[in-house]
Formats: C-alpha cells, structure tokens, sequence
C-alpha cells in the first residue's frame, strides 16, 4: 500500500467528521495519492467543493482549498481556473451536489471542457442532512422523503457527462481504491472537463434504511457488482445505463429484476480529448493583442 | 487632473469604464435587461487588457465564478438586474463571510418578479442591504448621472478591494440606459487600491487584528476558505467566543470606515427649511425641482445626494433633521430609505416620502408641489 | 433665455432612429453642447414603434424625460398618432410622407423620406440618415460638421460615402417641400 503525502493533509484538522464505515475518507485518500503521483506542486493544486459530507474534504487537503456553497462548486471553480490557468483544480462533490442543484453547472462545464477533475463521491443519499433521496438514488431505494422507495429514476452520470460534452469519465470504487486513484490520475492527465464517480458507502443514512448491512457488507457488494469495463462485452454496455444491462440479463435468464444484483461498470469509461476552453480562450487573448497592437482608439485621446 | 476628450457615454459603458479603469479584469454574467450592455462592453473590451470575460449559464454561476476568480486574484465584477440580483444573494452572502472581495452591479428594474420589463425603479435597496440570509454588514453605492457611475464604480472596485467585501453598484434603468456627455479621468490618473503580499510567512487571511489582502491561490500559501463561521485560517470554527469576534470583525470593518465610504453631495440652502433627500436617478429630477425652488423663488431647500446607500448616511441625516422642518425623501418605490430617514431624524423634522411606483420617473413638478406644500 | 431643445425621433422598429438619435447626441458633444439621450426599451422596442429623445441645452441637463418637445419627427403614421399629443404649439413638426398620410390639422412639414432615399440612394437603410440630416437642418441642431463626423463615427466603414449622399440628399429635401 502506497503511503499517504502527509505534507498534503492538514492533519492538524483530523480526525475528520465522518461516520464510521464512511466511504469519504477511502476516496479523499485515493485522491491524494493520485495527486501525489501524478507530481503536481502542491502550490499549483487547488480542491474546490460544495456543501455535504463529501464536500468537507477540502478542509483536511493542504493545498489551496475553496469550500463554496452547494451545488457551484463548478462554477467556483470556472472562475478559479480562469482566473489562474496554471492551477490543477480537483472539484469534489457529493451526488446530490453536484446532479440536483448543481446540474446545470456540471452540464455547462462538461460543455466547455474546461480542465476541471470534478470527483463526484456517489453514495446515493444526501447524507449530511439526514438521507434525503439524491438524483443518484437508484428508482426504488427508501429514503427519508421516500419512504416507500423511490419513483423516479436515476441518473447516469457518466451518460450525462459524455452527451454534455465531457472529454474524460471514469467509474471507480471506494471499494477498490487502488483503481480510483489510478482513474483520478488519468483525470488529472486529460486536458479537458474530467468526472471520476466514486461509488461510496452511506451506512447510516442509506445503507441501515435499506437493509443493506454493515459498511462491510456494503462495500464487498459494490465489490462483487463491479465489472471492469475491459470485460463488458460491448462498448454499448459501458455507456448506457447500468439498469438496462441489469435488465437484459435477468430478461434472457427469466429472472424478476433484483437491484442488488445490478452490474457496476467501472474503470475508463470514455475518453476522448478535444480542445479544452482555457486554453482556447487565452490562445484568442494572446491573438487580439497582437492585432490590437499599434492601432489604439481614438477615445484614448487626453486633453488637459 | 487630466481628462480625457469629452464623449457621449452610456451610463452602462460608464461601468465599465470604470471597472476596467479601476483595474477589473475578470468578468462573469448571464443576460438580463436593463444590464446587458455591461456585459456586453466586457465581453468586447476585457480581451483587449488581457482579462477574461465568460457569459455563464445562469445569474447563479456569474457570482460563483467572479468570486472564484476573486481567488485567483483577479479584481471581478458582475452585473445584473433585480431577478438575477435575488438569485446571486446567496453567493453575495458567501462573498460577505468569506471576506472576498468583488462587485456587483444590479441595474434595478420594476419589480417584482418580471415586473415591467424593463420600466425603471428603485426597489433593491432595501434587498441590498438585506437581501441575503444571516446578518452581514454591506457596502452600496447609488450613481445618479453617467459620471458617477463611472466615478462609482472606481469607488466600488477600490472598497472591495481594501475591505475585502462584496460591494453592490445599484444603478437603475434610467441612469443605465441614458446616454450623456462626459469627461472622464485619463488613465492612469486614477487612485486605484493596491494589493501587497507582504508577510507572506506570518500569513493570516481571516486575521483578527488587521485586514490583510487576500493572497491569491497559487502563490505557496496553504489556508482554506469556506462558508462556515471560521478562524484566523480560514478553518471552520463554533467556538463561541470565536463566533463573536469574528461577527464583530466583519461588521467593525464596514463600520469603523464610515466616513471614508459614505459619499454624499449636498447642494442648495446652507440653512435649508426643506432638504430633500434622494439617490440615483431621482436625483435628477430633484436637482430640476431644487433649481425652481431654490434659484428662481429663493427658498431655503437643499438636496442631499446620496451616493452611499449603505452603511446609511446617519449623521449627514441627523444633522440635517437638526436644522430643517421637513425632509423629503422621493423614490421611485412604496417608501424604502424614507425609513431610514425617519429613523435618524428622529422626530426632530417632519419626514415626508414622495413616490411613484408605475414604472416611470418622479418628475421635478411632483417633488415641486411638494417643497411648494411645505411653504404654503 | 431658455435654450434647452427637446427632440423627439419616432417611428418603427428596424428604421434606424435610435441609432440616428445617439449620433445627434454624439455631433453635439463635439459641438460642446450638454446632452442626454434616451429610447424607449421593452416590448415596444424588438420591433413595433420606437422613440428615441435627445435633450440639448447650454446647462446642466438634470430631468433626462421630454416633457415637451421642440422637435418632433414622425417615421409612421402610427408614432405620428401617438405622440403628436405630446408637442406643444411651437414644436417643429417633421413626417415622412412615404408613411404618414394623414397628419389631420397639425401644422407639419412634410417629406416623402423614404421613397427619395429608395429612389436616389437605391438603399432605405440610410433614410435615418436623410432624416436625421432633414432634422438638423430645420432646427439649426449641431453644426453641420459635427453631424457629419459622427455619421461617419457610427456607420460601417464600408458605408461613408452612402451615409455623406444621404445627409446631402437631407439637406436638398428640405429646399423642396411638398
């Protein structure tokens, strides 16, 4: 096992807020030793992030943090990144964070493919307020303001991201950090928007309302449902939503649909570089100046 | 001083000439009548001085984005009008805890909700002042021709800037959109807020004591900025005692600078009998009444510009209640300032609103009758 | 002596007055005049009528509304209607008569702006500018200098010499009125 950087935790800040059996903690360590290996200055890394439990990490981070307000972590971020191009900014966010009222932002910013590593740590609930549904609780799954399980559907957030424009998504585990932070490095190396989903654990809001054991049991079922996207037969597979693969299975062998049972693609589930948008915008700067040069306005013109 | 060639300027154009003048170079905004034009001179001119301008997707991420600009170090703006205003308090409230300095500009139209789009009035001062959650201090400034919005808007940049607060420039459609002939500083002739990162080392950014610049993220400094009540370092904090002093601090800051950010300009009667008291375009049409009254019928009246809104002009106002039977105060809403009036002047003068709320100016004949009434 | 003039440009959407009002505006600050201009914003202005005003004045302008205007210049028959309420008995009426047929008892005069420009200038799009120039040379507004650069301020480059044809083709109009 990797150490962690510990000159990138404040440790003095520690122990942290989270429950035990959290899967925060397992991601923001994936996180750092990404960072660590990837070999970004630690002046140069900048954690921008929301409100919930996941977004606290930022507290513990010895870099440039910037805890905003919820759901404009991205849009913070926007500005950051443009305001300093030369920073490596990590937007950590929680799924509620960043799919229910921060969606817009997050769809704007994978249409502009500006270099932001947004991590979205996927625990299904909103935790920090008590375990409220998320747009990332799958259809069916009680919650505080569903007790009866929820109707509505979830999103694909990787599906999301690809349509809106993102050039790097990935899916990772906090029960396979090893691989996580091996996503996050390939986050921090695509010149564009990047989303890394963490699937992650809530026992206490999520997993003890839905009968999902301990944070152990929990964490070996995200195990067990994990395929690497290598193994997934089609390319298909790895983008559309992971119920339908679920479905089409249980259809071929007549079983009734179990959730439990669905498959969770993960690893690098796309990746196609374009242009990204800082760079874009400050390659235009350096180009209208030199046009500008040598032919000032007329409204420059002083008079005593 | 030097000036520049006389020109016909915009009163929005004016903002920006003088946000860039005063050293602004990140833009962030989302469209909304009466206030495009000033996104709209951003986006055409910030490239030219090597600042960015970005047209977000909605009023919410334009505050998110000037403030994380903010961050980077660059001196930022905003601008919008009365339904994107409410939708950035909650971020104008982060700038305020978070002690980020940045500009925004809400050019107040007829509301609320969609209103009359876009008939003029002044209805945000009082969300100005209140407007987001929790209780903050705020700086807000109120131009009443196109030269002070340029003025303004230099003023607004420096005491963000040196107090390290979000500031709001509350123009209004009339003083936007109106175009008029003005001189402006040459460049360069401006005071202009200076940043200086010294004491990179002993860095506090929250510290108790004094208010130091920001230091941008990027330049080795390692503290945290967050939404939550925190200490010197930026870390999150419920100590009680700690709670306290940094509530008092954020109020002190404001409060100990009053004269230097309270602007008014007084003209008229040096013992006025009447004073009428207004900001922004109202303004205008007080100084046509105050000509009438004041210079062709020699009544004792003066005006009292306010071109700080808020922290309120109590002593100017105190002062005022001392010497004159009756303070006026129009505006184009249903009696906003005209409380704050009331509550400095204390009784000691008869305090009479005058307003208009159907999305036209005040004239000068309706203040007129009005000075008219307190002689008769 | 009051020398304030209050000018009023209406007409529809599309037909250039706001642009024609903010170059009057411009030629009098080089005349160093005071000057406030202002348009009608809202609905009324994507299309439907517009008005745009211009104030001048030796002092201070401080109220930036018309209040009676001095000059008034009809494009349409409909801005016609609606703000010929709003000039006073010595206000210096101007219409296109390719638009505004009826004109009822108001003393007026009248130009067929647009059907010269479209005749001589083969372009409608500088009729503003034929008015504009029709207005400056009635009521003695800016120097013709003055007029003349903003024109040339405000207008693609490419234009100058149609935007030049039509402040003359303005100023030969008014020799002729029908």
């Amino acid at each position: 096992m990797k150490s962690l950087r510990e000159e990138f935790l404040r440790t003095n800040k520690l122990p942290h807020i989270w429950c035990p059996g959290c899967g925060n903690g397992i991601v923001t360590a994936a996180l750092v030793r990404a960072i660590g290996k990837v070999g970004f200055e630690q002046k140069d890394v900048a954690v921008v992030s929301g409100i919930g439990c996941s977004s606290r990490a930022a507290g513990y981070l010895n870099f440039n943090t910037l805890h905003t307000t919820h759901g404009r972590a991205l849009a913070f971020a926007t500005g950051l990144k443009l305001a300093q191009p030369g920073l490596k900014v990590f937007v950590v966010m929680g799924d509620g964070d960043a799919t229910a009222i921060g969606g817009n932002h997050f769809i704007h910013a994978a249409r502009r493919n500006i270099d932001l590593n947004a991590i979205i740590i996927n625990n299904h609930i909103y935790g920090m307020t008590g375990g409220q549904h998320s747009p990332l609780t799958p259809e069916g799954k009680k919650a505080t303001t569903a007790p009866e399980g929820t109707l509505e559907r979830e999103f694909n957030i990787l599906e999301l991201a690809v349509s809106a424009g993102a050039t790097y998504g990935a899916r990772g585990t906090a029960a396979q950090p090893r691989l996580l932070e091996k996503l996050i490095v390939g986050a921090s190396q695509n010149e564009g928007f990047s989303v890394v989903e963490a699937m992650s654990t809530c026992p206490v809001s999520y997993g003890r309302r839905n009968r999902l054991g301990s944070a152990v049991d929990m964490l070996k079922d995200i195990k067990q449902r994990s395929v690497s996207v290598e193994k997934l037969e089609t390319k298909a597979e790895t983008t559309r939503p992971r119920r339908d693969i679920a479905e089409e299975g249980a259809e071929e062998e007549g079983e009734t649909h179990d959730k439990q049972e669905e498959v969770i693609p993960v690893g690098v589930i796309f990746s196609r570089p374009a242009p990204e948008f800082v760079e874009r915008y400050y390659r235009g700067l350096n180009k209208e100046k030199e046009g500008k040069e040598g032919k000032e306005e007329k409204e420059g013109q002083v008079e005593s | 001083m030097k000036y520049r060639k006389p020109q016909l300027l915009q009163g929005n154009e004016a903002c920006v000439e003088g946000a860039l003048d005063a050293g602004v170079r990140f833009f962030a905004g989302y469209p909304i009548t009466p206030s495009t034009e000033i996104a709209e001179g951003m986006a055409r001119k910030l490239p030219r001085v090597g600042g960015v301008f970005i047209q977000m997707e909605d009023e919410i991420a334009g505050m998110a984005a000037v403030i994380g600009a903010a961050v980077g170090g660059k001196k930022s703006l905003t601008a919008t009008s009365g339904p994107g205003f409410s939708l950035k308090q909650e971020n104008i409230g982060y700038a305020a805890i978070a002690e980020i300095p940045c500009v925004i500009v809400n050019v107040q139209r007829f509301g609320p909700s969609t209103g009359i789009p876009t008939a003029p009035a002044q209805g945000e001062v009082m969300q100005a002042r209140w407007g987001t959650h929790g209780d903050r201090p705020i700086i807000a400034l109120s131009p009443s021709s196109v030269y002070e919005t340029y003025y303004l808007t230099t003023a607004a940049v420096n005491f963000s800037q040196k107090f390290r607060t979000p500031v709001i420039l509350l123009l209004d459609e009339v003083v936007g959109h109106m175009r008029e002939k003005v001189s402006l500083p040459a460049s360069g002739r401006l005071m202009v807020e200076k940043q200086n990162y010294s004491d990179i080392k002993e860095y506090k950014p929250f510290d108790e004591r004094k208010l130091p610049p920001l230091v941008p993220f990027g330049e080795g400094v390692y503290y945290h900025i967050t939404g939550l009540v925190h200490d010197e370092h930026g870390f999150p904090t419920r100590h009680p005692e700690v709670v306290v002093r940094f509530m008092e601090r954020l109020h002190r800051k404001i409060n100990h600078h009053r004269k230097e950010i309270i602007m008014t300009d007084y003209t008229g009667h040096v013992e006025p009998k009447v004073c009428i008291i207004t900001y922004g375009c109202t303004v205008r049409s007080a100084r046509a009444a105050l000509q009438k009254a004041y210079l062709q019928k020699r009544w004792p009246v003066s005006l009292l510009n306010l071109q700080t809104l808020w922290p309120f002009p109590a002593e100017e106002v105190k002062r005022l209640a001392d010497r004159c039977d009756y303070l006026l105060v129009p505006e184009m809403n249903m009696g906003q300032i005209v409380g704050e009036v009331e509550k400095y002047a204390h009784g000691k003068a008869e305090v009479l609103g005058i307003n208009r709320y159907d999305g036209d100016m005040i004239t000068p004949g309706q203040i007129f009758q009005h000075i008219e009434g307190c002689f008769s | 002596m009051v020398y304030r003039q209050e000018i009023m440009l209406t007409g529809a959407g599309g037909q250039g007055l706001i642009l024609a009002s903010i170059i009057l505006a411009d030629a009098a600050v080089q005349d160093d005049k005071n000057v406030v201009q202002t348009q009608s914003y809202g609905p009324e202005a994507r299309g439907g009528e517009s008005m745009a005003g211009v104030i001048l004045d030796i002092d201070p302008i401080y109220y930036p509304r018309i209040t009676s205007p001095t000059v008034l210049l009809s494009m349409n028959q409909q801005s016609f209607n609606k703000y010929i309420k709003r000039a006073g008995e010595n206000c210096l009426v101007i219409v296109d008569s390719t638009f505004v047929e009826d004109v009822g008892n108001q003393p007026a005069y009248s130009y067929p702006i647009t059907a010269r420009t479209r005749l001589e200038l083969e372009k409608e799009i500088v009729a503003n500018i034929v008015a504009l120039s029709i207005v400056n040379t009635m009521a003695d507004l800016v120097s013709r200098q003055a007029l003349q650069e903003s024109v040339l301020k405000y207008t693609p480059e490419g234009s100058s010499d149609l935007n030049l044809q039509a402040l003359e083709l303005g100023r030969q109009l008014t020799h002729s009125y029908d």
